[in-house]
């Protein structure tokens, strides 16, 4: 039994990367080692900054010989067939086979393929750089003159066999028995003979904590003793945590001050500095229960005077930092919301689809319109769609783009919007992720859903949407906020019409945009050229030209109906846009669990209204789940099979009616299944218009002892083409009737 | 090996700048001049972004007076600059050693290795108007980014190799570090103890002023804007002429006139991509003549 130690040792790994890699390579070397035959009783790993490593205890010394016998040819077999047989065992001569009898075939050949085993320090010798070779980092490089790539220059490679280096060459690189320290506490090189040696050189005079755990431990208990001596709390921070984690090999948690005049700013406004630009902790006061003015830095030294320097060093930086902030912050408080809000005009927000000023009139309008929808007061959305963009002209959001919404609010508040505006403004961005809540408050959803839907909307109207990987406007992500939204507060929609009215806006943004251009006579002929392109407005420059005609005759109703016609040309990406919904709606049912299948049986009845949709898919699923359901969709798929076939032979008649004197002459199963569909049809038009699909599906259950009745004991295809027609159109009926609930065809089963 | 050491600290903004030159000509860097030409970076530079094309071997190293109309903050700022330096390295291919000679050279100038905590945190390097990018690191001492470290990956579009290490130390932010001073202005820039002490203020400070007045106020966007349109016409010009070198130049001067615009906050996010992309195809365009012109004066 052995024992290998792999380190691979390279200039700074990024942080957000050590863990991945580590868990690759272990993976990638156990993959190799089971391959190649070799077994063990542990494999460990560990990562750190400048290095990843792999132990790997009690491995086998030698791979087992194999032994593989092959069967061949009959012996007299063509000498095709017994070429082929040597070329596949990898023979030069029959000779080298066996000749084995068998009772009842006779004689026939059989190849004996030996591999004796290797040893273990061979198979390590050839996997290692193969491993490094094909190893996959989220962004790799190549350096110097060398071909080979890894995430950073690589410098070591050591590799280490019961105590003994495994010799080999990557790219130039030799493998050898050499590690390395900390840069300033303890370089090394150190010499190593096997693990307990390694982590005793490393962790002793190399300064290195090894893993991970170690790492995290250290800073925890670190911010622990920091802040209890200091009265302070920890604003617990993972995500960071598990960066600074990555950031250096000997941590030392370092307490630093802050000048407590900067605590006038919004706290959003110092967390952010310090995480994002510094990556320090922020810290709570224990009595107050608000930011301190302090900051937690991971140093990666112990230093000669304690810290003392570094923690100002940093402490000069931050406040380089929020000096920044603050002047930023004064700028914008010294200037009104409203004023920040006319900037807007000045920004484009996408060259067609006119300046974000346009944007904010279309979204006040559409947020005033769907006011009512979601129990907000129109005038206070109207109010907050105005105000909602204003932060993106403000110098603080021009540093912290993260902080678009966050600042909005906290300038209404300033300029004494009531506090639903105000909240409505750092909201309406939401939600901006899969893990990001969506706003909950009537006059944040309004806001929210129509800033979306007049994005998704002109971004439709000018034919720019998402292909493939590519989603450079993030559309995807704002038709799932859409229906997040919506489903979150059961918000009832109907998407077509409330896009295909709000589409008036945008096109007449669209017009409007083009038109100036006419006039100042600097006519972008080729980007209105690209903007008809799009297909919906092959017709779009000759409306544009008609607009300018009658400029000097306004009449408003030409103008109405030329637009009207325009719309109608645009009913091809107002549906494109619904299946876009469609789409995100499947994604996001199918991952709270809801079947694909049952998703798109309810789609194809043209519903638009997302909150009914999911109503209907989740009953349906309930009633697929019983034994009535399970049995009336297979019913429907023998009824929809037979009528697919009738239309293979040809058209079926159109208006297939049941004629009600054949039915009464034919046999009972039939009567009993005509009795049933009449009744059902009526008795499910009740609760549909309830909305009570739950209740429909319990009237379309009653159908199901008819159906298969009538399968069991009628014939469809009667000699009689009369009686034949009476009952396909039976059959009709019955795919008919289903269909009103959902369309069963594209359920799987 | 023993612990790093620091040498002595230096006497102003001006020694740091000689250590530095003495330094990377110890490395045997040929030490240039600054590029006569408005650049917002001293990776614009053709002695950076076209050397670092091609298959010749290639060290340099030279400061950069860099202008950044948009960071002009009228002199009131003591941490932000409209025009200020930059001390750039570029090794081709880079030496194993490079990260080890980075570090010396921050010891050079007085940064005491114990007491300092100079971390490299991942900062993936690009500059889109010249369709360049890299690997590598921003360099921070105690919180503070002294330097960018980048191995170039492309430059032009085009994949580079042998890989150029690129090392650019913002001067000013250096040496306020090096001299616990909190406001640039304040800086010493000659010796202070010589005949005429003169700081950083004495030499910058009403630039600073006249100059931020120019980037927001005085200057003439449209002008600005057929200027950006003769530049690209002058550049692309050239490129069809054969002549990457001054088409380079005039994607310089085009690139410039774009952050003068963009200093006035004239023009959107949008039409800021489609000037940005206009300069990268200057850009791009002179450099890609440029490596092949190199490669076949290197095959001849």
């Amino acid at each position: 039994m052995a024992e290998l130690l792999l380190e691979i040792f390279s200039e700074e790994i990024p942080a957000r990367m050590q863990a991945k890699a580590e868990s690759d390579l272990g993976a990638a070397l156990e993959k190799a080692l089971g391959e190649a035959g070799l077994s063990w009783s542990a494999l460990e790993t560990a990562s750190g900054p400048r290095r990843l490593t792999v132990f790997v205890d009690g491995l086998t010394d030698r791979s087992a010989d194999v032994k593989e016998e092959r069967k061949g040819p009959k012996v007299g077999a063509p000498e095709k067939a017994v070429e082929g047989f040597l070329r596949g065992a990898g023979l030069s001569d029959i000779s080298q086979a066996e000749v084995r009898s068998d009772p009842k075939k006779g004689d026939f050949y059989v190849a004996v393929i030996e591999t004796p085993g290797r040893d273990a320090k061979d198979i390590i010798a050839e996997a290692v750089p193969a491993i490094i070779r094909g190893f996959h980092w989220p962004k790799s490089m190549r350096w110097g003159a060398g071909e080979l790539r890894w995430v950073r220059p690589l410098q070591r490679i050591t590799c280490v066999l019961d105590g003994q280096v495994v010799p080999f060459d990557v790219d130039g690189l030799a493998s050898g028995n050499e590690t390395e320290g900390h840069r300033v506490h303890g370089r090394g090189p150190y010499t190593v003979t096997g693990r307990k040696d390694y982590e005793a050189q490393l962790s002793g005079a190399g300064h290195v904590k090894l893993t991970r755990d170690e790492r995290r431990q250290v800073i925890l208990d670190g911010i622990e003793k920091v802040c209890a001596e200091a009265s302070l709390e920890w604003i617990e921070d993972k995500g960071l945590l598990e960066e600074v984690v990555g950031l250096a090999e000997w941590p030392v948690v370092v307490l630093g001050n802050m000048d407590p005049d900067f605590l006038t700013l919004p706290p959003e406004v110092i967390q952010l500095s310090m995480r994002t630009h510094q990556k320090y902790f922020a810290v709570n006061d224990k009595k107050t229960g608000k930011l301190a003015p302090n900051f937690i830095v991971v140093a990666n030294i112990d230093a000669a005077d304690g810290g003392k320097k570094l923690a100002e060093g940093n402490s000069r930086v931050l406040s380089a930092r929020l000096d920044d902030a603050r002047f930023f912050w004064d700028l914008d408080k010294a200037k009104p919301l409203e004023e920040m809000a006319e900037k807007l005009s000045t920004i484009a927000f996408k060259a067609e689809l006119g300046s974000l000023g346009d944007k904010v009139e279309r979204v006040a309008a559409l947020a005033r319109e769907l006011a009512p929808k979601v129990g907000a007061d129109p005038d206070l959305a109207e109010r907050a769609a105005r105000l909602a963009k204003a932060d993106l002209v403000s110098e603080m959001v021009g540093e912290f783009p993260e902080l678009q919404g966050v600042m909005g609010r906290y300038y209404a508040l300033e300029a004494g919007e009531p506090e639903a505006v105000a909240d409505a403004i750092r909201d309406h961005y939401k939600p901006q992720g899969p893990s990001d809540t969506v706003p909950t408050d009537p006059v944040g959803i309004a806001v929210a859903l129509a800033d979306k839907l007049d994005t998704l909307v002109g971004f439709w109207a000018i034919d720019e949407k998402p292909t493939g990987s590519k989603d450079p406007f993030a559309l995807r992500r704002a038709a799932l906020g859409v229906v997040r939204i919506v489903l979150d507060n059961g918000i009832r929609l109907r998407l077509r019409s409330e896009s295909a009215s709000h589409s008036i806006h945008v096109i007449l943004t669209i017009l409007q945009n083009a038109a100036a251009e006419l006039e100042n006579g600097d006519v972008k002929v080729r980007e209105l050229r690209e903007l008809v392109k799009s297909g919906a407005f092959d017709r779009a420059e000759k409306t544009l030209k008609e607009i300018k005609v009658q400029e000097s005759q306004p009449s408003q109703s030409r103008k109405d109906k030329e637009i009207n016609e325009l719309l109608r040309s645009t009913e091809g990406w107002h549906n494109d846009l619904l299946s876009f919904f469609a789409d995100r709606l499947k994604q996001y049912l199918r991952d709270q669990g809801q079947r694909h299948d049952l998703i798109d049986a309810v789609f194809a009845l043209g519903e638009d209204d997302l909150v009914l949709i999911t109503r209907r898919v989740e009953a349906l699923g309930a009633f697929l789940d019983t034994e009535d359901g399970a049995n009336l969709l297979a019913g429907y798929k023998r009824a929809a099979n037979i009528l697919r076939a009738e239309e293979k032979k040809g058209e079926l008649p159109e208006n297939l009616s049941v004629n009600a004197d054949l039915i009464a002459k034919g046999p009972a199963e039939e009567q009993a299944l005509a009795k049933a569909l009449t009744e059902v049809q009526a008795a499910i038009e009740t609760p549909l218009e309830k909305e009570d699909f739950t209740g429909a599906m319990a009237e379309l259950a009653k159908l199901r002892g008819p159906v298969d009745a009538f399968f069991e004991g009628v014939m469809v295809n009667d000699d009689d083409a009369a009686v034949r027609a009476n009952r396909l159109a039976l059959l009709t009926q019955i795919r008919d009737t289903l269909h009103r609930v959902a369309d069963f065809s594209r359920i799987d089963g | 090996m023993t612990a790093p050491e620091a040498k002595s600290k230096p006497k102003s903004f001006q020694d740091i700048i000689l250590r530095l030159q003495n330094y990377w000509a110890a490395q045997g860097c040929a030490i240039l001049q600054p590029y006569d030409m408005e650049v917002g970076a001293g990776t614009l530079h053709p002695a950076t972004v076209l050397r670092a094309l091609g298959p010749k071997e290639w060290r340099a190293a030279y400061v950069q007076p860099s202008r950044r109309p948009k960071d002009a903050r009228y002199g009131e700022n003591p941490n932000r600059l409209g025009h200020y330096y930059q001390y750039q390295v570029i090794l081709k291919p880079n030496p194993a050693n490079l990260q080890d000679l980075y570090l010396e050279s921050l010891y050079e100038i007085g940064i005491e290795p114990t007491v300092h905590d100079i971390r490299f945190v991942e900062d993936d390097w690009e500059n889109p108007t010249v369709g360049a990018w890299g690997l590598g690191w921003e360099v921070w001492c105690d919180g503070m980014e002294v330097s960018q470290y980048t191995y170039f990956q492309q430059v032009g579009g085009l994949d580079v190799f042998p890989v150029s290490g690129e090392l650019t130390y913002g001067l000013e932010r250096l040496a306020m570090y090096v001299f616990g001073v909190d406001n640039v202005y304040d800086l010493p820039f000659n010796d202070p103890e010589s005949d005429v002490p003169l700081t950083y203020g004495d030499v910058f400070l009403e630039n600073e002023k006249q100059q931020s007045a120019f980037n927001f106020e005085h200057s003439d966007v449209e002008m600005l804007k057929r200027w950006f349109a003769d530049c690209e016409n002058q550049s692309n010009a050239l490129r069809e002429a054969g002549k990457p070198l001054p088409a380079y130049d005039y994607a310089l001067k085009a690139s410039h006139t774009f952050n003068l615009i963009d200093a006035r906050g004239a023009i959107s996010p949008t039409e800021r991509q489609a000037y940005i992309a206009r300069v990268r195809d200057l850009a791009r365009g002179a450099a890609a003549q440029w490596a092949e012109q190199e490669e076949a004066r290197a095959g001849a």
